[in-house]
């Protein structure tokens, strides 16, 4: 029997964005684990909504012409955060406290992106 | 209980530093094991003497063993605690509690690199975890780039603020011979430098030298008939909240927010008896984040805290007087070397000595931000 770790990659490979939630509620746990953190808890496999807020970011420098690519940290709806990075946007338009949605890339090795949610004005 | 500590009953009886900036030739643990030579001529203590050893070294998974061999002792205790760079703060707390308790009667706390003359870059076999290392942060430059962005989204930290702390320990740097980064340094020249990971650039980051470091702890009733004035060790308390900082509650506030307290309150101290503080820049956001931390100023205000020139030559709260990371030195864990120029503040003979100063507290990070440790350091008028 595989450990919460390999049993979320399972998942991923499935294209399935897994996270954890204690059992009878409570904020959800990322990286996958054996039990809450903090509590104990038993924890149960809910799918990730994929909806989340930017919390922090940066732009790592590379030698050009090669441009510099965005490593960012991810609150999810759930409660959890994780590292990310989101798609399509530029120093100038990737932002603190932006709406960002989950999708899974790549094929033998997925991988979570993000990309931008589309801000209704008004 | 908890965090019963015998507060004064221990004390430096020796401190070193050997090799700072460049020493080419060297390996690790033949800078650590100069630096202990030096550490215990300094406290006249014969090397058979010492019977407990605290080590970390860059490159070496059983240091303590190795040290223990490279000395030619049989110690009673060896500890190779790696909390990153403020490994050598949680031995001082091990040291402590064993000396005091009778298990030890002599602790010597070691660390040497070269990582300078072995290449220039950070020797560290510390990467990202399995969670962070698909999206290729840098590690650890991009986690203090992230705690660094969100502090200015959250307080209106400025790049200037930034600016300030490097500008700060270059002035102090200065006039410390030992220090490695000498000259002019604008905040012009540190806010234009290269960008590295937004919003950190290349005179945020605290330098890549050489250097090793030794002290020897003993209970105070016989350091005090040694050759060297009373450092007694006041306080000591060590706090680890994470691994990766990805997983910090909030980013804006580190485990110091324990430690320094703790360690204070063992003291018996409050953040405005504290003389001068000497703690881990190894971004100049780790400067911001300390301050406020530790209680020097409020959460948010370290930024214009710092801008005001309080840190600096002359202000009112002496920060890393020896030039710190960012300008003395950084061989890979500082720690060691915030404790040392601690010591030789209480003794008084630091290069850029603060007249009448009777408390140095001194503070060491590890990880990504993830393990905090604060030591109290007195003078014999504090026991």
């Amino acid at each position: 029997m595989n450990g919460p770790a390999a049993e979320w990659d399972a998942a991923l490979a499935e294209r399935r964005f897994l996270i954890q939630q204690p059992v009878g509620g409570g904020k959800a746990v990322f990286p996958p684990r054996a039990f809450a953190p903090g509590t104990g808890a038993g924890l149960e496999w809910v799918e990730a909504s994929g909806n989340g807020t930017i919390y922090s970011a940066t732009w790592i420098q590379r030698k050009p012409p090669e441009p510099p690519y965005n490593v960012v940290l991810v609150d999810l709806a759930e409660g959890a955060r994780l590292m990310g990075r989101v798609e399509g946007v530029t120093p100038e338009t990737l932002s603190i406290g932006m709406a960002v949605k989950a999708r899974i890339i790549g094929g033998e090795t997925p991988m979570i992106v993000f990309d931008p949610v589309e801000q209704a004005h008004g | 209980m908890g965090d019963t500590f015998p507060r004064g009953r221990v004390s430096v009886a020796g401190a070193s530093t050997f090799g700072v900036g460049e020493m080419p030739g060297h390996s690790t643990i033949e800078m650590a094991g100069k630096a202990v030579q030096l550490a215990l001529a300094d406290a006249a203590i014969n090397l058979s003497e010492v019977d407990g050893l605290f080590i970390a070294l860059p490159d070496d998974l059983f240091a303590g063993l190795s040290l223990a061999q490279y000395l030619g002792l049989h110690p009673r205790f060896t500890d190779n605690n790696r909390a990153g760079g403020a490994s050598f703060m949680s031995h001082l707390v091990t040291a402590c509690m064993m000396l005091d308790a009778g298990y030890l009667d002599c602790a010597v706390i070691a660390y040497g690199a070269n990582q300078r003359s072995s290449g220039g870059k950070l020797s560290t076999p510390a990467r990202p975890d399995r969670w962070d290392a698909p999206y290729n942060p840098m590690y650890p430059l991009s986690f203090y780039a992230l705690a660094a962005a969100r502090h200015m989204h959250q307080y209106g930290t400025t790049r200037e603020d930034l600016a300030s702390v490097a500008v700060a320990a270059r002035l102090w740097a200065n006039t410390n011979p030992e220090a490695f980064a000498k000259g002019p340094l604008s905040i012009e020249d540190v806010a234009t430098s290269r960008l590295i990971s937004s919003p950190i650039r290349a005179r945020d980051c605290c330098l890549v030298t050489d250097g090793a470091a030794a002290l020897v702890l003993t209970r105070s009733d016989r350091a005090k008939d040694g050759p060297q004035p009373l450092v007694p060790v006041l306080g000591a308390a060590a706090a680890t909240w994470y691994n990766s900082v990805t997983q910090a509650e909030d980013i804006t506030v580190t485990a110091a927010a324990e430690s320094g307290p703790r360690a204070m309150a063992m003291a018996g101290l409050t953040p405005d008896q504290i003389d001068t503080v000497q703690l881990y820049d190894a971004f100049t956001i780790n400067t911001i984040l300390f301050l406020e931390d530790l209680g020097f100023c409020p959460k948010g205000e370290g930024g214009k805290f710092v801008a005001s020139g309080a840190i600096a030559p002359g202000g009112s709260l002496p920060v890393n007087t020896n030039g710190g990371g960012l300008s003395c030195c950084h061989p890979g864990m500082y720690g060691m070397f915030a404790m040392v120029e601690g010591v030789r503040q209480m003794r008084g003979e630091a290069a850029n000595q603060i007249a009448g100063a009777k408390t140095a507290l001194a503070h060491g990070n590890g990880g990504t931000l993830s393990a905090q440790a604060t030591v109290i350091f007195g003078n014999a008028e504090t026991v």
